[in-house]
């Protein structure tokens, strides 16, 4: 076990002193390795950005994996009075945290240019951490907002552009025009969409349903709310089934229930990227392979110019296994340093700002820590790359004979 | 105590078209311990092939070859290996050090097969060896910046860094003026003394093999003694 250790160190020892020694010769060979690696472990790096803006802006609009939707109707059209008290129940019975009704609704709104209808969803608090939202200023809904007497209102930021872009420490209002005029407080702002060209906003559901009553005429634009519900993913089957079975006991025949998954997960198969990661990596590992082969010319060329080391190492004890070792671990030394400077040098791209912004499209707020796998897989393109390169230059070591290695 | 043994060694090497041609023939040498033996012959006459079979770098055709006590030729090549590093120590006439290694990464080179305390504590050791040569003062120099005779000191103290039982010098002061080849070959007497280890020298020059005990000579493959001097 000692000799192993103290081998196995020597080895090591050996092949750094050699990588030292000729590092103009290593880093030239390294270039192509190093250069491989770190496309292979960006593309990696990368597609895990890229995934997860496709992730979050599906998570926007669907909702986070599992997102069940609840849809209730009468069959006159109408919307059943006690769905509330069915509602809570529900919530109740299975402990869901988060859950949210969405209302959507049109508000008019006062601004000094004139009154203009705007897109309003009403929404519980649990709906921001459900859908992502996040905020350019300010906070989202919290329970204490429930208890304003003038209601908070998170706009977009066009809406906010057309306020005029006041200080929300000011406590800037708007006004609501309606059957009543309700005074409400802007308490935050969110950045509006690419495609979006209209103010809109966000308010509480009870504060929307307060000043805009729901309509139950099936005839109107904007009808009753839906509800949204975030469950684990693993028990959201049975979710489903549950909650139809329970909200159509309670409401009977007479009412339509519609539970489903809303959220991406449901329907995406597969990755998406994996196309494009297949064509990058490949190109790469075509990279590595041009990188191995020049690795391997240059260790063979270089090999001839160290026949008189090899025999002199060999007259002071050095096996033939250990020749084969060194040699072999040089190339392995080598393309795992060149691998650590391709992987440090993917980091600093995949984490690099510029790269992140062009990649997520600011699609992505939770940017996802650079991925180890990525890393890894690099280090083991290296190592592997490495040790094949390796593997002809330490054969032919070993067939060197000492008597003539000595004296070349 | 002897510490190798040959009897009827011969060494002959296959020709592709001609017969095999001899090198040696019929050799029979002990070497003891402490001993200190000089062999002399012509070019060509077999010392160098002499020297690879006493070092186990290479096999005799046939005959007998023990080290102490142990015939080498039914050694594994990984045990002749051991072998060699652990009880031989080689000195060239080109000295042979590793290009681009400092003084003491030349001595440690030895130590890197070795395992245990040698291994381990392979500067310290060879840092003491270095010392021991005169050259401590020079432990980070390249070899092209060592004079020729820095360079052979340095190539003593690799040789004896594993503290081996036989010394085989290959004409060691064949690249040295004759002053510094007296001043190295004190030292390897020296060294090789203090360290109780056989020493078996290879040379053309008389002066060098006369500091032997035991004088020997090559010719046409065949080893013959020349004489003795008491020690």
């Amino acid at each position: 076990m000692k000799r192993v250790a103290s081998n196995l160190v020597g080895a090591v020892i050996e092949a750094w002193q050699e990588v030292r020694i000729h590092k103009t010769r290593v880093m030239l060979s390294l270039i192509g390795v190093a250069v491989a690696v770190c496309a292979i472990t960006t593309v990696v790096g990368l597609g895990a950005v890229a995934q997860q803006a496709t992730v979050e802006a599906s998570e926007r609009s669907g909702g986070r994996a599992a997102s069940l939707s609840l849809f209730v109707s009468m069959n006159d059209g109408s919307t059943p009075t006690e769905m509330s008290e069915i509602w809570r129940t529900a919530l109740e019975r299975y402990q869901i945290d988060y859950a949210s009704r969405v209302v959507n609704n049109s508000q008019t709104v006062q601004f000094v240019d004139g009154a203009v209808p705007v897109q309003t969803i009403g929404v519980d608090p649990p709906y921001g951490t459900m859908h992502r939202i996040t905020l350019e200023k300010g906070v989202w809904f919290t329970d204490e907002d429930q208890a304003r007497l003038a209601p908070a209102v998170l706009v977009n930021s066009i809406f906010w552009d057309r306020l005029s872009r006041p200080d929300l420490r000011t406590h800037p209002t708007v006004t609501l025009v309606g059957e009543r005029t309700t005074t409400a407080v802007v308490t935050g702002v969110y950045p509006a969409l690419s495609w979006e060209t209209e103010p809109a906003m966000y308010m509480l559901a009870d504060a929307l349903t307060a000043i805009t009553p729901v309509v139950t005429d099936p005839n109107v634009q904007f009808g009753p709310p839906s509800y949204e519900l975030w469950v684990p993913v693993d028990v959201s089957e049975q979710l489903v089934t549950a909650l139809q079975r329970d909200v159509q006991g309670a409401l009977g025949s007479e009412a339509s229930v519609q539970v489903s998954r809303q959220d991406y997960a449901a329907y995406m198969v597969g990755d998406p990227y994996l196309s494009l990661k297949l064509t990058v990596g490949a190109i790469a590992g075509l990279v590595l392979l041009l990188g191995a082969l020049g690795l391997v010319n240059i260790a063979l060329v270089t090999l001839k110019q160290r026949i008189r080391e090899i025999g002199i190492r060999r007259s002071f004890g050095a096996t033939a296994g250990r020749v084969f070792f060194a040699v072999m671990m040089e190339s392995v030394v080598a393309t795992v340093v060149a691998g650590i400077v391709g992987v440090i040098a993917a980091v600093l791209i995949v984490t690099s700002p510029l790269v992140e912004d062009f990649i997520s499209q600011g699609q992505v707020t939770d940017f996802p820590p650079f991925p180890v796998e990525a890393a890894i897989l690099g280090l083991v393109c290296a190592t592997v790359v490495g040790a094949l390169a390796g593997l002809i230059p330490a054969l032919v070591a070993v067939r060197v004979k000492v008597i003539d290695a000595i004296r070349y | 105590m002897t510490l190798l043994h040959l009897e009827g060694v011969t060494r002959t090497v296959q020709l592709i078209d001609a017969p095999p041609l001899t090198i040696l023939s019929g050799v029979d040498l002990d070497v003891d311990v402490g001993d200190r033996v000089s062999i002399v012959g012509r070019s060509g006459s077999g010392k160098t092939t002499l020297l690879n079979l006493l070092g186990l770098l290479d096999n005799p055709t046939s005959g007998t070859m023990l080290f102490e006590d142990r015939p080498v030729q039914s050694l594994s090549s990984g045990a002749r290996d051991r072998m060699r590093g652990r009880e031989i120590g080689f000195i060239f006439q080109q000295f042979n050090l590793l290009q681009g290694r400092t003084a003491l990464e030349n001595v440690m080179t030895p130590l890197l097969y070795a395992d245990g305390r040698q291994f381990w504590q392979r500067a310290r050791i060879a840092t003491e060896m270095l010392e021991r040569v005169g050259l401590s003062d020079r432990l980070g120099a390249l070899p092209d910046r060592l004079s020729g005779g820095e360079q052979q000191r340095v190539a003593i103290a690799r040789a004896l860094v594993r503290g081996p039982r036989l010394i085989l010098a290959d004409e060691p002061t064949g690249a040295l003026d004759l002053e510094t080849g007296e001043t190295v070959m004190d030292l390897i007497d020296q060294v090789a003394t203090e360290s109780g280890a056989a020493l078996v020298t290879i040379t053309h020059d008389p002066a060098i093999a006369a500091r032997a005990t035991r004088h020997l000579r090559l010719d046409h493959g065949v080893l013959q003694v020349r004489g003795t001097v008491p020690a």
